[in-house]
């Protein structure tokens, strides 16, 4: 602890004094970008570094808890308290590795106000992490609310052509959420007199409250999964997003929904829980088989991507949701693996986009004879999204299906079908965009991936990897919380019970 | 050694697939091909020492996910079962291995193409070595996968494509039922882990299990779903439209993948599951009904083909439905004899064509060979071992396991009944028919006047050669030139094979289903207490013996007829009964009945929830309408006032930040 301050605090820290740099930097605008990419680079790096210590330090055994550090800030009762469990830690983790690429990536993609760009990604660092390691409920709001203001901002002024009528899309979107959260948290704040998150964890919340609590949760949290049918902005922001946000977007801020959920909606309103989840099943399965079905039909590379993230977003509420070990992990490890696994995918997009300027499927065809390095890379990433055993893709959907499975046989039955679909719609876009002859003239002369972009993607292409054989080290993880999770379910759902039959 | 074995292919995949431009083609080849020979031979040891040696034993390699209670490792489960499938996969595949280095001689890609062959390999042995379910799938979706990419090896080429994606998401629909059928053992048994399953199968006979709203019979449902699985891996009617369309992949792959080892995967799969199995009876019953109707219906397929690899494609699918009724009937080691045998005479057959396919610079239509035995003589010879096996010539390798088979079917009548009647005559009547197309192919390739001079090379648009390899003018000259013997790397192996062909049957008959049955397979293939099949094949009357050899003579006997002394006759009859020669020359329309059954529908589907799911009705109740306005007046600020967007967005962000603030503060 440095000045009274931890390690979480640093993570939040890094990434603004790297903006605080960017912004300091005078002279001309050449100089100045460049050293703007440098900057954004070593801060985003160093924050990785400084999360690998905290992993260090982290363990993954207890279920509580960890890192916690606290300080006086609203007031008594609302205070700045941070701190990271096996649910919340592996995201801060998969984000602070992701930014270094999202810089990368941008790296000569942005050219127009590079200085505002890079402030807006660190500025977003901060605050996503932020999300993951709030202990209390107004700072998560806050960081969970403001992560939209950069997002909207390198969407609407670096995105594509439309990017205004996304950006405003997304924001209203999620905005209508969060005013329902707002509401909730207030409420919560009156019944529980602490906006302490640990401390709201072992509160009981009334049953007919927790109804009304858990409805306004869920209305900001599936719009950000994004759960069918609230799910029409992504695609558009994705579409328009400059491709580190559509990294950023498809990595991380689609996994806040997910955290929301694991950390809000089921521990502190199990009965609320248990009566929505068909409900939370129901919604999962259309979206994977019915954005599945949309994204077979796609017409530009990004959004058949974006289809698929919905449906895979789809198998992590089925999951969780199934209040079984192996789907609370297995959506858990989907979240990772996806970010992972999608944000290569945008990452590979970002790549001949950065070439030819287009999105079209149609506008491709026979990159295999002049990109085969590219070809090779994108095709791990394409088996990754099929759910190729081997894979980091495959462990999440396996583990989602197998406790839906326990949960409700149709559920699985109906969301199992999506193996199928995923493998058309996602080798139908590969067949299109690299196999074939390459006969369009403008193809003709494109090179394959230089150096940066090899850098950028071969991490990627042995992570996923690694975690489909090895899952354990991610998976652990979950383990210790998913355990005491179920617990103080099980738990709260019998004291409910012995309630009722008392009344009767 | 038996992590030298499995793992020696991967470490060839992965030196040729990443340095495969450092090495060169040379150097893949040799590295590729001489680690696939050390693993074949080390699977010849592991027989011996196995089959008639110690017992089943487990090799931990490393944990792979655990989750609550469930656990899955990486690991292997050596008994019989998998040294028999060892010796299979590893054999064929570096024979093939060693083949392509001539048949693959023009191609540019050959790193690749033999870094795709190790990596099958590879997958396959993960796949037959599995200790659990859920290894069993990753090998099951490894060789899919390598499947895919040697399908569509020849990138350029639509057709190869199209095939190529057709395979793997024709497989899927099968992976579905095994997904489910795997979710359904953990339910039953909180594992998934064969050593932990068997020991326990008894125990569940009377459990049910609910499911799409049917109350089943918890053992009857696995196997069905794992069979559905099976069926998709080993091309079985209805989900068996891939396999055709698959050689649209080089020769060697067909031979390997599509002949010899990936389609067996769902036969190898239920004797693996053979003691689930043998506890749900009507599971098995699905099976030899299925497995008939394959054999049937592939072999009249078969019997009007012009392109010399769907022949013997459709041939194997028949095949492949002669074992599933040996599984269905129980007769487990007999179908895993033929799978054994079958391995052997079908990647000759294979090798062969693609030999007569080289000579004839990549022409593949019968049409356009004949009388070639005089201008590729081993070739023929080899061929003619091939089709002796296949067609269950006496003392060849076929006869041996197919008979068995068929005397089998008749056997479990008495306990099976009418499925059992049914999967007996049809196989038969296949038998006959496998006889009649094996010959036909043999002797309008070999036989009779050459139709290839002059006017033999006119189909090359749409043949093997479109790939870059073969520039056109290596072909433009290619007329000029008579058919020629394939190089000496080809011929070997083709002799091997032929040795295989020859003597497989002879030699492993009493291991596998005779005297040496319980010593052989030490428990590896579980058979009921009422399982009495074995001994009743045995005991069968006279004239079912003598069946499938009788069918065998007829077929050849019109073979010899309608292609050799009346070579005018097939055309007539063709003309004379158009519909019926329409229907089996398009593969009973089942293509088509599926592309307007599912591929138009999930197109229109997606089409029709995208426009209007999601755009009409979604968007318009909700954001467009909303944002639509606030786009318009925010629009018009915005070019009023500062010009930019974000100043706003700031002040959003202030102002929720300060409410929040505020009101928390006043209650707080």
């Amino acid at each position: 602890m440095m000045f009274g301050f931890g390690i979480l605090t640093g993570l939040l820290v890094l990434p603004l004094v790297g903006a605080a740099f960017i912004l300091a930097q005078r002279g001309d605008e050449a100089s100045v970008d460049s050293n703007a990419r440098y900057a954004a680079l070593a801060a985003t790096i160093a924050t990785f570094v400084l999360a690998c210590v905290a992993w260090g330090q982290f363990d993954s055994s207890n279920p509580g808890f960890q890192l916690v550090e606290t300080h006086g800030w609203v007031s008594d009762a609302i205070r700045f308290k941070l701190g990271v469990d096996g649910f919340s830690f592996p995201f801060v983790v998969l984000t602070a590795f992701l930014m270094p690429f999202c810089i990368l990536a941008s790296w000569t993609s942005v050219t127009k106000r590079v200085r505002e760009y890079m402030v807006a990604f660190l500025v977003l660092e901060t605050l996503m992490i932020g999300v993951f390691v709030a202990l209390d409920l107004v700072l998560f709001y806050l960081f969970f609310e403001a992560g939209l203001i950069p997002m909207f901002l390198i969407i609407g002024i670096w995105g594509g052509k439309r990017r205004v009528y996304a950006a405003y899309k997304f924001f209203l979107y999620t905005l209508l959420g969060s005013v329902l959260m707002l509401l909730a948290l207030m409420a919560m704040y009156w019944n529980a007199g602490t906006t302490d998150i640990p401390t709201l964890l072992g509160h009981k919340f009334p049953a007919g409250m927790q109804t009304w609590l858990w409805l306004a949760f869920f209305a900001s949290f599936a719009v950000k999964m994004p759960m069918w049918p609230v799910h029409t902005w992504l695609p558009d922001a994705h579409v328009e997003a400059p491709t580190a946000g559509s990294v950023i977007l498809a990595a991380i801020l689609l996994k806040m929904g997910g955290y929301g959920f694991i950390r809000f909606s089921i521990p502190m309103f199990p009965e609320a829980s248990q009566y929505f989840a068909p409900f939370v099943f129901a919604l999962s399965v259309v979206a994977i088989v019915y954005t599945s079905l949309v994204a077979l039909m796609q017409e530009d590379i990004k959004k058949l991507i974006a289809y698929s993230s919905v449906a895979h977003m789809g198998f992590v509420t089925m999951g969780l949701f199934t209040l079984t070990p192996q789907g609370i992990q297995g959506a858990m490890f989907q979240m990772v693996s996806h970010g992972l696994v999608s944000g290569a995918l945008f990452l590979c997009v970002g790549v001949i986009y950065d070439r030819m300027h287009t999105r079209e499927i149609a506008a491709y065809g026979g990159l295999v004879n002049r990109m085969p390095v590219y070809a090779v890379i994108f095709m791990i990433f394409t088996m990754a999204n099929v759910g190729l055993p081997g894979t980091a893709g495959f462990v999440g959907e396996f583990l989602t299906l197998l406790g839906a499975f326990k949960a409700n046989p149709w559920v699985a039955f109906m969301a199992t079908s999506g193996v199928i679909l995923s493998a058309a719609y996602a080798l139908w876009l590969y067949r299109r965009v690299v196999f074939g002859e390459l006969v369009k003239p403008e193809l003709k002369g494109i090179a394959d991936l230089n150096v940066r972009e090899a850098v950028i993607l071969v991490p990627l292409v042995l992570l996923t990897i690694w975690y489909g054989i090895r899952p354990g080290t991610i998976l652990d993880a979950f383990a210790a919380p998913t355990e005491a999770l179920i617990k103080n379910y099980q738990a709260a759902l019998t004291a409910a019970k012995t309630a009722m039959l008392v009344v009767q | 050694m038996y992590h030298a074995i499995v793992f020696l292919p991967l470490i060839g995949f992965l030196i040729a697939g990443l340095f495969g431009r450092l090495i060169g083609p040379r150097g893949s080849e040799i590295l590729t091909t001489s680690l696939l020979v050390v693993s074949a031979v080390l699977s010849w040891v592991a027989l011996f020492n196995v089959g008639f040696g110690s017992g089943t034993t487990r090799i931990q390699v490393a944990t792979w996910l655990a989750s609550g209670d469930l656990r899955v490792d990486w690991a292997f489960r050596i008994d019989t079962l998998t040294v028999v499938m060892l010796v299979v996969v590893n054999t064929v595949s570096s024979l093939v291995h060693v083949y392509s280095i001539g048949y693959m001689a023009e191609d540019p890609h050959r790193p690749r193409f033999f870094a795709y062959l190790s990596l099958f390999t590879f997958a396959m042995l993960m796949l037959v070595t599995a200790d659990n379910l859920v290894q069993m799938f990753f090998g099951w979706e490894g060789v899919g996968l390598a499947s895919y990419l040697l399908i569509g090896f020849w990138y350029q080429k639509p057709s190869a494509n199209a095939a190529a994606m057709k395979a793997f998401i024709v497989n899927r629909v099968g992976d579905f039922g095994f997904l489910l059928g795997i979710f359904l053992v953990f339910v039953l048994f909180g594992t998934v882990g064969f050593e932990s399953i068997f020991p326990r199968v008894g125990e569940l006979t009377t459990q049910t299990f609910r499911f799409l709203g049917y109350e089943w019979n918890a053992l009857t449902l696995t196997c069905l779903l794992l069979f559905m699985g099976a069926m998709g891996k080993s091309a079985q009617f209805l989900l068996h439209t891939w396999l055709p369309d698959a050689m649209e992949g080089p020769t060697p792959v067909s031979a390997l993948i599509h002949a010899a080892t990936m389609v067996t995967a769902g036969v190898f799969m239920v004797a693996r599951l053979s003691p689930i199995f043998e506890y749900a009876p009507v599971a098995l019953t699905v099976v030899v009904v299925v497995g008939a109707t394959t054999a049937f219906f592939a072999a009249t397929v078969g019997l009007v083909q012009n392109d010399i690899k769907r022949v013997i494609a459709y041939s194997t699918c028949s095949q492949l439905g002669y074992m599933f009724v040996a599984l269905g009937v129980g007769a487990y080691a007999p179908a895993i004899f033929h799978l054994f045998t079958h391995a052997f005479f079908k990647a000759l057959l294979f090798l062969g064509a693609g030999s007569v396919i080289h000579a004839m610079h990549h022409e593949q239509d019968m049409r356009h060979m004949g009388g070639l035995r005089k201008h590729i003589p081993l070739t023929a010879a080899a061929m003619t071992i091939g089709t002796l096996a296949l067609t269950g010539f006496p003392f060849f390798a076929g006869y041996f396991s197919k008979d068995a088979i068929i005397e089998s079917a008749y056997a479990a009548v008495a306990h099976t009944g009418f499925a059992a009647s049914y999967a007996f005559v049809l196989l038969v009547v296949a038998a006959c028919f496998t006889s009649f197309y094996s010959w036909r192919l043999y002797f309008m390739t070999f036989e009779g006047r050459p139709r290839w001079a002059g006017h033999g090379h006119e189909a090359h648009g749409h043949d093997d050669h479109a790939h870059a390899a073969h520039g056109h003018d290596d072909h433009g000259h290619g007329h000029a030139h008579t058919p020629h013997e394939s190089p000496l790397s080809m011929l070997i192996p083709l002799a091997l094979l032929s040795l295989g062909a020859v003597a497989a049957g002879f030699a492993f008959k009493e291991a596998f289903i005779g005297h040496d049955y319980e010593h052989f397979w030490k428990g590896a293939l579980f058979t009921g207490k009422d399982n009495h099949i074995l001994h009743a094949m045995h005991e069968v009357p006279g004239w079912v013996v003598a069946s499938p050899f009788i069918a065998m003579v007829l077929g050849f006997v019109f073979a010899l007829y309608f292609y050799v002394l009346r070579p005018d006759i097939p055309g007539k009859l063709a003309a004379a009964n158009p519909v019926l020669y329409r229907f089996l020359l398009n593969k009973w329309y089942f293509d088509e009945i599926y592309d307007f059954l599912f591929v138009k529908p999930s197109m229109w589907l997606g089409r029709f929830l995208w426009k209007k799911g999601d755009g009409l009705v979604i968007d318009g109740m909700g954001p467009d309408g909303i944002s639509a306005r606030v786009v318009d007046v925010t629009n018009r600020v915005v070019r009023l006032q500062t010009g930019y967007v974000y100043h706003y967005a700031f002040a959003m962000l202030i102002g929720v930040a300060g409410f929040v603030t505020w009101y928390l503060l006043a209650r707080g």
